[in-house]
């Protein structure tokens, strides 16, 4: 009796129609239990009374183009989009003079380019675009911004920057600087010389201990005290110097972290190499220690990006102090007017903290996969 | 044989090289030390800015809108510095408290099974942390709180509290006599429960057998002092705010500036909090909830004695910092006026007295002890914690 052999294989069946399609989807994701499937439904109540709302003042009842506030003050209008287009130079430039606005918008082009530079991984000639970024460009910057006489710019006092202009100046300088102080700071923490180790540990203990606005108020009003009458640092120039050095013990922290996650096998083989100790720092270990702690370093730039509207609780007119301060001019005064300029805000913060994010968190996948090749 | 080996010149061997590099940083920070001591010294005499603490005796002369202790006008500038500091740790212990609630509710909404909530909870999360607090501080203040009704049309909720530009209105606990027995028996009643569990931990390791802690704690830390209510005649009664004429009467009234304050606080912190937790539960490896699970555990207990005790490891440090941050950030009442320490004493008495150096110190002070003493505290609990591998 000849035994059944199977020569072909049998065809695949279909999986169950309970388990694909639509609704099994939707069922895995909303409904996978009777808790999931509460929490959905509580879901869904909640959007059904946000959403309709929101759009509505944000976007259907919003007044897009006018002249002046009236069309924002008619009962039943949205946000005043319009007011926000009208005021955008305002919030971009401050006081600035218009006919030198040119200048501030070169200061932006190239900085963007040279941020662009450093952060895109690839690049070709990246410490060429960090040696202008960190020396050639806020050379630049401080010439263009307040003037030079012999190059033909009119002098403009910082008294009348604002805007964008200054929180990008607070945040661009306070990294600037922080960045090798930081590193600095960082080293001088792991140093065997117990007093460099006494002063960095305070510095950085001291600065992460008390609130960063009494920094900016010690800045404020106690540096111009500390130095001679004649010496008194410009009004622009004191919450900067306080940006600076707040930002620098944190940035110590992050660097510390990307210290102490390089294996002692580094430092040993750089000291058998007969490497002198910058030489060791310069060449071995901190280009290692800096390319893990990318995101960090673009997190504590984050926070300090954030941080920096605290600079118009001491009179400094930043992008927030300039929203909201327009918010009270008479010609477009109306109820929906704080809310608009604020939600504006909300927006212009999200959108560079939130892209910053996303860039860390992608520089860190990419650090991973090279890691655990 | 080493007896051979040159004595190496002076700027090479480590040991003087090291001595003279600090000498030079100590003579360089005392050299900047002492000169802005100096010129500090001779700017504030030229200014005729005190330099003694003449000031903190003197009366303040300007009245707080909120003082959890006794104070006017004429109290001394000392006085001062205590109201602030209540109203910052009243903040900052209220803050603390709804963050965490709200942090960890977020945090596992986050990793829930259900794709809208988590989605939701990320918006949540997202939208909060990329948005300056000071902004979201003055949103709260400006638009929502500032736009509110007069006291006539004020929005109830539920007819017992009331929200209008006047601040917001609830109602307060009236504490009358023999409410003493009440607090006696929540003493009792907490004591007794801490005793009860570990005597219940105790018995299931040594036996096995496992007690009903969860009931038993609510009965003594509620049933108790419900008790002691009743049996006391019921000495606690419930001011309700009425409205009389232009404005509300009895009750508490929370200022627009305290509830602004709050609000933006605890849902920054708390969106912080909820990364930190969703992070903490992920940081757990699968291999511990599969092992649950061969054990027979179901999905209740694996999360309450295998993930949580194991997550909250990896939780508490970074949340420990966030309450610090949350203190810290309580400074930013002086955007919208709130009493805390800062703003008063920083902000008023200085600008009334002058003494910039002392407040300034003083209130840095403060917070620094504040810091230092919870990160004692914290490393003293890490090195408690962390794991012991071999």
């Amino acid at each position: 009796m000849a035994g059944f052999v199977r020569t072909a294989p049998e065809p695949t069946l279909p999986p169950p129609a309970a388990s694909i399609g639509v609704v099994a989807t939707l069922r895995d994701r909303l409904f996978s239990g009777p808790l999931a499937s509460v929490f959905t439904v509580l879901g869904v109540v909640f959007l059904a009374w946000a959403i309709p709302p929101l759009v509505r003042f944000l976007v259907i009842d919003a007044v897009w183009s006018a002249p002046d506030g009236a069309a924002c003050r008619a009962p039943g209008a949205g946000a005043c989009w319009a007011y926000i287009w009208r005021k955008a130079g305002y919030f971009t430039y401050g006081s600035y003079p218009i006919d030198q606005r040119w200048r501030v918008d070169i200061v932006f082009i190239v900085g963007a380019i040279l941020i662009a530079w450093l952060l895109i991984r690839r690049a070709p000639w990246r410490s060429v675009a960090a040696g202008l970024f960190f020396i050639a460009y806020p050379v630049m910057t401080v010439l263009l911004l307040r003037g030079a006489t012999t190059l033909g710019l009119a002098i403009v006092p910082t008294d009348m920057w604002g805007g964008v202009l200054v929180t990008l100046i607070m945040a661009l300088s306070g990294i600037v600087f922080s960045l090798p102080f930081g590193v600095a700071l960082a080293l001088g923490r792991r140093s065997t010389l117990p007093i460099v180790r006494f002063f960095s540990i305070g510095f950085i203990e001291i600065m992460r201990g008390v609130p960063m606005i009494t920094v900016l108020f010690m800045a404020n009003l106690m540096l111009p005290l500390f130095v001679p009458e004649s010496w008194a640092p410009d009004r622009l120039l004191r919450p900067l110097i306080g940006v600076a050095l707040f930002a620098s013990a944190y940035m110590a922290e992050v660097v510390r972290g990307g210290l102490q996650a390089i294996p002692k096998g580094q430092f040993e083989g750089a000291m058998a190499l007969g490497l002198t100790y910058p030489q060791r720092m310069r060449l071995i270990i901190l280009p290692q220690a800096l390319a893990i702690v990318i995101p960090g370093i673009v997190n504590s730039f984050i926070a300090l990006f954030k941080d920096t509207t605290l600079v118009a609780i001491v009179g400094i007119f930043d992008f927030l102090r300039a929203v909201d301060t327009a918010r009270l001019d008479p010609e477009w005064a109306g109820p929906t007017i704080t809310a608009t300029g604020y939600v504006f805000a909300a927006l212009f913060y999200f959108v560079f903290c939130f892209g910053m994010s996303r860039y860390s968190l992608a520089v860190e996948k990419e650090l991973a996969k090279s890691r655990n090749r | 044989m080493a007896s051979a080996a040159p004595k190496p010149k002076i700027w090479n061997d480590p040991f003087w090289r090291g001595l003279i590099f600090q000498g030079a940083l100590l003579v360089v920070v005392l050299f900047l030390l002492a000169g802005a001591v100096i010129n500090a010294r001779d700017n504030m005499q030229a200014r005729g800015i005190p330099t003694d603490f003449a000031f903190w005796d003197r009366p303040a002369s300007f009245d707080i809108n909120q003082t959890l202790i006794p104070y006017s006008a004429t109290s001394p500038n000392s006085q001062v510095f205590w109201v602030g500091l209540l109203n910052t740790l009243l903040v900052a212990g209220l803050g603390i408290v709804l963050s965490t609630v709200i942090g960890f509710a977020v945090g596992a909404a986050r990793l829930s099974t259900s794709w809208l909530v988590a989605k939701l909870a990320a918006i949540y999360v997202e939208g909060i942390r990329n948005v300056p607090l000071l902004l979201q501080i003055i949103f709260w203040y400006n638009v929502v709180l500032g736009n509110l009704p007069h006291p006539r049309q004020a929005a109830p909720f539920l007819d017992i509290a009331f929200l209008s530009n006047r601040g917001l209105f609830v109602p307060a606990p009236v504490f009358g006599p023999g409410s003493n027995a009440i607090w006696i028996a929540l003493t009792i009643g907490i004591v007794g429960a801490i005793l009860f569990r570990l005597w219940a931990a105790k018995r299931q390791r040594d036996t096995g057998r496992q007690a009903p802690v969860g009931w038993v704690t609510a009965a003594l830390v509620i049933g108790l002092p419900l008790l002691a209510y009743l049996a006391a005649g019921r000495p606690i009664g419930v001011d309700y705010p009425r409205l009389k004429g232009f404005n509300f009467t009895g009750g508490q009234r929370l200022t627009p500036e305290f509830v602004a304050l709050l609000l933006a606080l605890t849902l920054y912190t708390a969106a912080f909090i909820a990364e930190i937790v969703r992070s903490g539960i992920l940081a757990v490896p699968k291999g511990q909830s599969e092992a649950a699970a061969a054990l027979g555990l179901r999905a209740t207990p694996t999360r309450k004695l295998v993930i949580m005790p194991q997550a909250m490891r990896v939780i508490i440090p970074p949340l420990i910092n966030q309450y610090l941050n949350l203190t810290k950030n309580s400074t930013l009442a002086v955007a919208i006026g709130y009493p805390d320490l800062f703003n008063v004493f920083s902000g008023t008495v200085l600008n009334n007295t002058g003494a910039a150096v002392q407040i300034v110190f003083m209130t840095m002070a403060v917070y620094l002890v504040v810091s230092l003493i919870t990160s004692v505290v914290m490393n003293a609990y890490n090195a408690r914690m962390s794991l012991r591998e071999r």
